[in-house]
């Protein structure tokens, strides 16, 4: 059997985790493995949210991609101009082509602030911020810092956004350390989203709804922000109404990474790459996959999602090669710790079909506020870089979602 | 006048106003629906985006967001807010005749 080309595009969480998944999968004379990313900066993304606050530094969130990989797997730091599907080919930006037997787009997302009227304008990083990247993190750590009281607005502006908790979870924590400083009385918070609720589940939207209130942070629903005047300080909606700010905590609009566009017949017009919900494998060609933030997947751009479908993903290029069929157990699991300040954190565990709900995962209480949530947050840095990057099994942490243990609850009209 | 109000009333719609089978739909079932909602006149604009949505819909099974509306439908997202206040893809989806847009995750 010739060696097979396998080519991987994106050296993030997805990327490397199907990279050494099928590097142990196949031996070095059956398969190689080409991993494409521009940069040589891993991110630990959750990490992020800790950096405004100054309970982490950019510097520990960041790893070189490149040593994240097991040996046997070729890094090139180039980006990518196109996929050819018609005739298995990526070309990269120096003009290398990699050909390939089975590509596995995992480029994630990019963030689009452009696409909204002002907002990487005048102010941006200095009244206007996201934390979405490590130096949006660390400017608005800065702000933070010399904040002394005012209206502070976090804003999402259109879904699909990376872990939709994140700016919740921004908002609990800006209470958390407002208080600490002793300016929260002097603030005041509210939290704007184009949803309905505070998040799109009804049982956790409620939950999360009712912990905004109970910090005393004002919900703005239905809000889908037009344009924003980063001087002047205020956010204005398309229907009209306006959010007067005196700092801006925004996470603009996500799309997919520029090459899609380029790539005939890869991806949708957001730059999102369409897959199968359960194999993940992609309409453009049988033998293309993808994974994680770059697919329009209906179920959260999480890095649990991508770890998850790394799995299936693996066994489906395994079986393509083989002429078999594909698995299609990816059921759409998610699960996530959301922050909530004051050492405490909610976790919840979800699917394509179940959405959160009370109860408990394995020692942790689902939806509701713990410390031990909180600990596990912390500890997950650790687990991500030492096991779910390297393609380690960890127990109790599956594709499928477990039902044992999650309490149906019936939603009340609020 | 009173036919028009009857058709909308015998059609099969949510608690919400949406029909639950897009196959009853007609034209001017639309310009009714539109009405109710305080959108007087269709006008071409407006057919423009209720006609993709509605297509979208039967084609792909999923309507579009107002985001890749603006991008697809040539009717820019500020336009789309002027057209059909509050919530463009709600209200062209609920005019169209198809269900209201599944949120996202």
């Amino acid at each position: 059997m010739a060696k097979k080309q396998i080519v991987i595009l994106g050296g993030g969480t997805g990327g490397t985790m199907t990279a050494n998944r099928l590097r142990r999968r196949f031996e070095n004379d059956a398969a190689e493995i080409h991993v494409v990313d521009r940069d040589d900066r891993h991110v630990y993304q959750p990490g992020l949210l800790f950096v405004p606050f100054g309970l982490a530094h950019s510097d520990e969130i960041v790893r070189p991609r490149r040593r994240q990989l097991r040996s046997g797997i070729a890094f090139h730091q180039r980006g990518v101009e196109s996929v050819e599907t018609d005739t298995n080919r990526v070309v990269l930006d120096d003009g290398t082509v990699l050909p390939y037997d089975v590509l596995v787009v995992a480029t994630g997302v990019r963030l689009q602030p452009e696409e909204t009227e002002g907002l990487s304008g005048l102010g941006w990083n200095e009244r206007v911020f996201t934390f979405y990247t490590p130096e949006g993190a660390e400017a608005l750590r800065g702000a933070l810092d010399r904040f002394d009281g005012g209206r502070l607005v976090v804003n999402l502006v259109d879904m699909p956004i990376k872990c939709p908790v994140a700016p919740l979870e921004f908002a609990f924590l800006a209470d958390w350390y407002l208080r600490e400083r002793g300016v929260r009385t002097r603030t005041e918070l509210v939290y704007s989203t184009p949803l309905d609720g505070a998040f799109t589940k009804p049982i956790a939207s409620q939950r999360l709804g009712g912990l905004l209130t109970q910090k005393d942070i004002e919900l703005v629903t239905e809000f889908n922000a037009g344009e924003v005047d980063g001087v002047g300080g205020v956010l204005r909606a398309f229907d009209g109404r306006e959010l007067d700010f005196d700092l801006l905590v925004t996470v603009p609009l996500h799309g997919g990474a520029a090459y899609v566009e380029r790539s005939p017949g890869l991806g949708d017009v957001l730059g999102f790459v369409p897959a199968d919900k359960r194999t993940l494998q992609t309409p453009a060609k049988p033998n293309v996959f993808a994974l994680g933030d770059a697919t329009d997947l209906p179920t959260s751009k999480a890095g649990s999602v991508t770890h998850f479908e790394a799995e299936v993903l693996t066994e489906n290029v395994a079986r393509y090669f083989d002429g078999r069929d594909l698995d299609t157990s990816y059921d759409g699991h998610a699960n996530c710790f959301i922050e909530t300040g004051f050492h405490k954190a909610l976790l919840i565990d979800f699917n394509y079909e179940t959405e959160p709900l009370p109860g408990r995962f394995g020692p942790l209480p689902l939806l509701r506020e713990s410390r031990l949530n909180h600990m596990g947050k912390l500890l997950f840095q650790w687990v991500y870089w030492h096991a779910l990057l390297p393609g380690r099994e960890v127990p109790g942490l599956g594709p499928a979602m477990p039902t044992a243990g999650k309490r149906p609850v019936p939603v009340h009209a609020t | 006048m009173t036919t028009a109000t009857i058709s909308a009333t015998s059609v099969d719609r949510d608690a919400e106003g949406f029909l639950t089978d897009p196959q009853q739909w007609s034209e001017r079932l639309a310009e009714e629906i539109a009405r109710e909602n305080g959108i007087e006149e269709l006008t071409e604009r407006h057919w423009l985006v209720v006609r993709f949505m509605r297509d979208r819909y039967l084609t792909t099974d999923s309507a579009p967001s107002i985001r890749s509306l603006g991008k697809e439908s040539g009717v820019p997202v500020k336009e789309l807010y002027q057209l059909f206040p509050k919530g463009p893809a709600k209200l062209a989806a609920k005019i169209g005749g198809i269900p209201k847009p599944k949120g996202c995750i």
